[in-house]
């Protein structure tokens, strides 16, 4: 099926070609090569190398596409740029690492150039990441290739079996788990486990314990942020919220795979699509990865529900869980508090300001390609792509799910998952301050490594995490990090 | 032949220097650069006695009785020690000095040892390379020499063994930390099923601080065992052959051959390929970070993954502050067995 949906792509590519090449781009990069970094994937990286080669005949540049670990992507464009190497024109990254990237100036204003792109479709890009993922201080610094958004996928039919719904709480999700846990889930004749997250250290596994800890930390809209407390920067991990997060977080552990805490988002996907788990935790991906029926021994099995929530939240004066009621939980659903963590932010497109300036218009020209919808509509229903929904005609129009083997019912259960999440007035917005990967990447992802592998128990892990953050926050400046995080969630 | 000296000396001096300086100071990137900001025994501080020291020392608890063997035996050994010194007749201020380097070394890394492997205690970085180095290089010898031995030996393949037991040394050492890592899946390798069979479905080497660390140490041999193999072999084969035949004419047994003929002529040659393998085993890298990315947790990391991984979170002063404490901790150690175990084993063959 991936091939049929390749030759469909090319297809589409072909048809697109026609508009492309009579675009202001057609023939103008002759001879012209931009290095382009991402991690080593497949994902993201493999639609940017397979559909270069399109790209270059249409426009003659060469997109050379360099490809590094996950862990190592942040620094290697941040040394790059910084050093004065300048041997990466462009990158596709995280966008909440552009502050580190823009505020020294690495960072190439695309405004201009998206505002006369009318190939861009601008509008067409969901309103969150066009405001959000793309700009910093008002200015346009990528594109938006991926649209991501953590959520919970289930088994249907192991629903039904169990008797039991779509978790709703964090609860739910481990009655679930636990009920399911130890069940012949893919008829291989051997026990299957009742939840899979990624939880290796080292990869993309720090967002899921956000993921899980949102709902009990943010219950009053996206202003009110779920890292910081916006009055002072104290950080929210100390505190019985974050406590009753871990301890969810962990006991998901007695339902997982022996070797959980070794796996990465890869591993998680593969065990899901091959029917070893009931539950997981992820982006976008598994939607369409499960409707590949060479690999995929769920298709058609396969719910998608917004990350449930919690009906007890913090309470920060105390640092206690108390119940939601309308007035602390105003957008709680049945007394339960939501809060979709939009994590990562899709993978980004930018470019480095010391390129060539013809290189400069290759980058974004490349981008503006892989972006447009006659590409990305494809691309999005492609599982090894790596690249979710975040453009709006995706949501609305079925055909291209329809073209990629999801059933009706399945495509409206899997967009409106992510649709859910994506118009949430209590969505967790990923932490975008200077040194973000450093608060994240380094020290939670460490901490909860350390917990997981029962190093050291829940009050030091929060203790830990707390400490490390202080210090970050106080080697950059409190007052600073203050600012930018309310700058970046809008809050007063 | 000065020019040259000065060239050498200056490209393997220059690095050093850098890197002292790295470690004293706080790397910082800009618009305008880097700048590197002084910061004197900071980093240090953080690692030994801060926010870090988990990492590099680990967590300290009360002492296990299996904390106070180690002191004990330890104890006991550093007595011999200085007993075997002042018995020789051969005390001078140079060896006094260096014993008691490489004795309060010794002492001090069996407490660290002691006071962090006790319930609910966590080694660190440091006693993880300690841990990699002592139980990996005597497990190399132990099989590369004995490996040796029979091949050295007149059975028939003997030809066919040596290259097999050669073919891990070509392998590079990622290929390698790959190779073992699909070798050692528990749930899809190939020794699944037998781990399956044993009723070890549930368990996971990589979930357990020891069964990891254990794992990486046996990757390690795997691919070290044909270096002590190649050099013990043909440190057996180049044994004085008229000795071993009048041992023969004189009715020894195959044992007293060994203890009494071929040890002692290998015994140089063993004290160094082991001093070799031990400055290169402290260096281990490639298979932690591959196998197991240091986990769980930390319990995995050697001191240079930790450093390595302090450099990607771009702290490069902490980087360079445990590359120091690398390079002390592996001279000493290094020079100690130089002067206690490779000297006198030559002297003892002259």
């Amino acid at each position: 099926m991936a091939i049929r949906l390749l030759f469909a792509g090319a297809l589409m590519t072909g048809v697109a070609a026609m508009g492309f090449a009579g675009s202001a781009w057609a023939g103008e990069f002759d001879g012209v090569t931009v290095n382009v970094i991402t991690f080593t994937g497949p994902q993201i990286a493999e639609p940017m190398q397979r559909r270069a080669p399109d790209f270059e005949k249409l426009t003659g540049a060469h997109i050379n596409v360099i490809t590094v670990p996950f862990s190592d992507l942040y620094q290697k464009i941040l040394t790059d740029w910084s050093t004065g190497t300048n041997s990466l024109d462009a990158g596709v990254f995280a966008p909440q690492w552009m502050v580190d990237y823009v505020t020294p100036g690495f960072m190439e204003d695309l405004s201009p150039r998206v505002e006369a792109d009318a190939a861009l479709k601008l509008d067409d890009i969901g309103g969150f990441f066009r405001d959000f993922s793309m700009k910093f201080a008002g200015k346009t610094y990528t594109i938006t290739l991926d649209g991501d958004f953590q959520m919970v996928y289930y088994r249907t039919d192991v629903a039904k079996e169990l008797g039991l719904g779509a978790p709703q709480t964090w609860d739910d999700y481990i009655a679930f788990a636990k009920a399911a846990n130890g069940k012949d889930m893919n008829g291989d004749g051997k026990p299957d486990f009742g939840s899979c997250i990624a939880k290796k250290r080292n990869a993309q596994s720090y967002w899921m314990v956000t993921s899980v800890a949102g709902a009990f930390l943010q219950s009053k809209g996206t202003s009110q942020g779920a890292f910081f407390d916006v009055r002072d920067m104290k950080p929210l991990v100390n505190n019985e919220a974050f406590a009753a997060a871990l301890a969810v977080y962990s006991e998901t552990t007695k339902y997982a795979p022996p070797d959980e805490i070794n796996l990465d988002v890869g591993d998680t996907r593969n065990l899901f699509t091959s029917g070893q788990c009931a539950l997981t935790i992820d982006w976008g991906d598994i939607g369409t990865l499960a409707i590949d029926p060479e690999k995929s021994k769920v298709v058609d099995k396969v719910g998608a529900v917004i990350l449930p929530g919690s009906a007890k939240v913090l309470d920060r004066d105390t640092g206690k869980l108390v119940d939601c009621t309308a007035d602390i939980c105003p957008y709680a659903i049945d007394g339960v508090n939501h809060a979709p963590f939009a994590a990562f932010g899709g993978w980004s497109g930018g470019i480095n300001t010391k390129a060539a300036p013809k290189v400069k218009d290759a980058a974004y020209a490349f981008f503006s390609y892989m972006s447009a919808p006659e590409q990305s509509n494809v691309d999005v229903t492609i599982g090894i792509t790596g690249f979710n929904p975040y453009r709006l005609s995706q949501f609305q129009g079925l055909d291209n799910w329809r073209k990629a083997g999801m059933s009706e019912a399945a495509a409206k259960d899997y967009l409106g998952a992510i649709e859910a999440s994506l118009n949430s007035p209590n969505m967790v917005l990923d932490l975008r301050i200077p040194n973000n990967q450093k608060y994240q990447q380094i020290v939670l992802d460490t901490a909860i490594a350390r917990m997981l592998a029962g190093e050291i128990d829940i009050p030091t892990t929060m203790k830990t995490i707390e400490d490390g953050w202080n210090e970050i926050t106080d080697e950059v400046g409190r007052d600073k990090q203050l600012a930018a995080y309310k700058s970046t969630i809008g809050a007063n | 032949m000065l020019p040259a000296s000065l060239l050498i000396l200056a490209f393997s001096i220059f690095p050093l220097i850098i890197s002292a300086w790295l470690a004293l100071s706080r790397f910082r990137l800009g618009s305008e650069g880097y700048e590197l900001i002084f910061v004197g025994w900071s980093n240090f501080r953080k690692l030994l006695f801060g926010s870090e020291q988990y990492h590099l020392l680990g967590t300290f608890m009360p002492t296990s009785w299996l904390g106070w063997l180690i002191v004990a035996a330890a104890i006991v050994l550093i007595g011999w020690g200085i007993r075997s010194f002042v018995a020789s007749g051969h005390v001078t201020v140079m060896g006094a000095i260096g014993r008691l380097i490489a004795f309060g070394l010794f002492a001090a890394l069996a407490w660290l040892f002691a006071a962090t492997i006790g319930d609910k205690g966590q080694i660190g970085s440091l006693s993880t390379t300690i841990f990699y180095v002592l139980l990996g290089v005597a497990i190399q010898f132990v099989i590369g020499a004995g490996l040796a031995f029979l091949c050295s030996l007149r059975i028939r393949g003997r030809s066919f063994f040596r290259v097999v037991f050669f073919v891990p040394l070509m392998v590079t050492p990622v290929g390698i930390a790959y190779t073992f890592r699909m070798m050692a899946d528990m749930t899809v390798g190939p020794i699944s099923p037998l781990w399956h069979w044993l009723g070890l479905g549930d368990f996971s080497w990589a979930t357990n601080a020891w069964s990891a660390r254990l794992v990486v140490v046996l990757g390690d041999s795997w691919q070290w065992i044909p270096f002590m193999f190649l050099v013990m072999l043909a440190a057996f084969e180049s044994q004085p052959k008229d000795e071993l035949e009048a041992a023969e004419l004189d009715g020894a047994s195959s044992f007293q051959i060994f203890v009494d003929i071929t040890w002692p002529s290998v015994a140089p040659v063993a004290a160094t390929i082991v001093l070799i393998r031990m400055i290169e085993a402290f260096k281990i890298v490639d298979l932690p970070n591959v196998l197991t990315n240091g986990g769980p947790g930390i319990a995995s990391e050697s001191l240079t993954l930790h450093a390595f991984m302090q450099w990607r979170a771009l702290d490069l002063g902490a980087s360079a502050a445990i590359s120091y404490v690398l390079l002390f901790t592996s001279t000493i150690i290094c020079v100690s067995f130089f002067n206690f175990v490779v000297n006198p084993a030559r002297r003892a063959r002259q």
